[in-house]
């Protein structure tokens, strides 16, 4: 049981730190796509949406050809690492979370920015006013992006190596008990994975359906 | 154009919190590892028959050489020591290694053990090939009849050595018979059950895993035999101290006791023979 909980929690770990930094970053992405009406924006909301497409074994091997030591950030020694991992998952989860992001900011009413200039806003205030009108939408992108990085196994096998009590994570794991034939194991594993998803998803939940009932009010 | 260099920096910071704000997960390693980390990229079917989680513990201790065991097929770990991306390699695929040592990406080789092949497949066994010993005329028996054949198709050792089994035996395995699943021994052993079909899989695996409805119905030609060698990877990156000293611990005699006792507690019989001469 210990060897589960470790494992758990490093699953944990990976995926909310890569869901943290994908914020970060795809945050502020989806929010300048739309906002922007310039030339070639179009062509990077394009982009981001085939983004949220990569199947996550390609965007591991792509890191993995970068990490690996015959590769060019190979002296970073990164690979087979948690935080190689990380970076992976962190390029899985942004172009959701950008996506996500750039379709709630859409969905506000069209005139609102122009409006927020009228009283005065400078681009911050308009942005960080934005931001809370779609604190909904942006809620659901985190809670899209930790899925996406908490669920996918393409990218932690070949990135990560699976290699026990050092990178295994729950879905990699699962995926060698089910090549042993273990599918009791592989099931409660499944199960438990499932409860962690469950808790965090319950938290961000509770406090996106408050946010959502105080925009009510 | 401010808001652009924002953006850039954010990327930019993000990024490095990626590369360090991370667990420092090398920290991790037992310790008294103060060397490495050492790659050792080895076969799925050593790393499933439970083995390495038994040894590497061990060798980390003694050594002191902390070690990541990443477990692929044989051609995969091949690839990655020509390409320096791995340490030092634990195989079975006696021709590809040998090209490989022939193309000077290796620096030693050294036979470690071995266990052997079995043909498995369904108890009534419509290719009547049960009771024999020779895995060339098992697969004679099967095209014969045309009955189902599970092939891993991934070029793994216990791949090629099936490959070389069906050219020993003058057949050209092309024909809707022949399933290729490209996957690991464990995943071809369960869709050769759901199929009711036949394969070749190493001992160890066959034994290790459940929910199987497979005969053991070929095993203990020459033909069969399945060796396992260790490789100190040639490379200019590579951590040669440590995978030296791996190469000389496992193939020591206290490591090879300890091999032919793996297993025995658990299946009634080893599931690996020490083959290093002392």
């Amino acid at each position: 049981m210990d060897a589960v909980l470790e494992v758990l929690g490093r699953s944990a770990f990976v995926s909310l730190s890569a869901t943290a930094i994908a914020l970060v970053l795809g945050v502020p992405v989806g929010t300048w796509l739309a906002l922007a009406r310039r030339r070639g924006s179009g062509v990077l909301a394009t982009a981001v949406n085939t983004g949220m497409a990569i199947p996550t074994v390609v965007v591991g091997l792509v890191v993995a050809l970068l990490l690996w030591r015959s590769g060019p950030l190979g002296d970073l020694e990164l690979i087979y690492t948690l935080r190689g991992m990380i970076i992976a998952q962190v390029l899985i989860a942004a172009p959701l979370i950008a996506g996500i992001t750039m379709a709630g900011l859409q969905a506000l009413p069209a005139e609102l920015p122009d409006q927020l200039r009228a009283l005065g806003a400078n681009t911050p205030q308009l942005v960080v006013r934005l931001w809370i009108e779609a604190r909904v939408p942006l809620l659901a992108a985190a809670m899209a992006g930790f899925g996406h990085a908490i669920s996918e196994v393409g990218s932690a096998t070949i990135v990560g190596g699976n290699i026990h009590g050092q990178t295994q994570v729950m879905t990699t794991s699962i995926v060698e008990q089910v090549g042993k034939g273990d599918f009791n194991d592989a099931l409660v594993y499944a199960a438990i994975l499932l409860a962690l998803a469950f808790t965090i998803n319950a938290v961000l939940t509770s406090v996106q359906q408050r946010a959502a009932a105080w925009a009510q009010s | 154009m401010r808001r652009t260099a924002t953006a850039v920096r954010t990327l930019l910071t993000a990024l490095l919190m990626a590369a360090c704000g991370g667990d420092d997960d090398s920290g991790q390693s037992k310790a008294g590892t103060d060397k490495g980390p050492m790659i050792l990229a080895t076969t799925t079917s050593t790393q499933d028959s439970g083995l390495l989680d038994d040894l590497v513990p061990r060798f980390q201790e003694d050594s002191g050489c902390s070690v990541k065991t990443i477990a692929v097929g044989s051609g995969e770990a091949l690839e990655l020591g020509e390409k320096g991306n791995a340490d030092v390699l634990l195989v079975h695929s006696p021709e590809a290694e040998q090209e490989y040592m022939d193309s000077g990406h290796g620096v030693s080789r050294k036979a470690v053990m071995h266990n052997d092949f079995v043909v498995v497949g369904p108890a009534d066994d419509p290719a009547g090939i049960k009771g024999g010993d020779s895995a060339a005329e098992a697969f004679t028996g099967i095209a014969k009849t045309e009955a189902p054949f599970a092939s891993r198709a991934d070029e793994s050792g216990t791949n090629t050595k099936e490959l070389s089994l069906w050219e020993a035996a003058g057949i050209e395995p092309k024909a809707s018979w022949y399933i290729e699943t490209g996957q690991g021994m464990g995943e071809t052993l369960t869709i050769t059950s759901q199929k009711q079909a036949y394969t070749l899989s190493d001992r160890g695996t066959f034994l290790a895993a459940d929910n199987l409805d497979l005969d053991l119905l070929v095993e203990g030609g020459t033909d069969l035999l399945n060796p396992y060698h260790v490789i100190v990877v040639e490379g200019e990156n590579v951590d040669r101290a440590c995978a030296q000293e791996f190469l000389d611990w496992i193939t020591s005699p206290k490591i090879q006791d300890e091999i032919a006792q793996f297993g025995v507690a658990e299946y009634g019989e080893p599931l690996f023979i020490p083959d290093a001469e002392g």
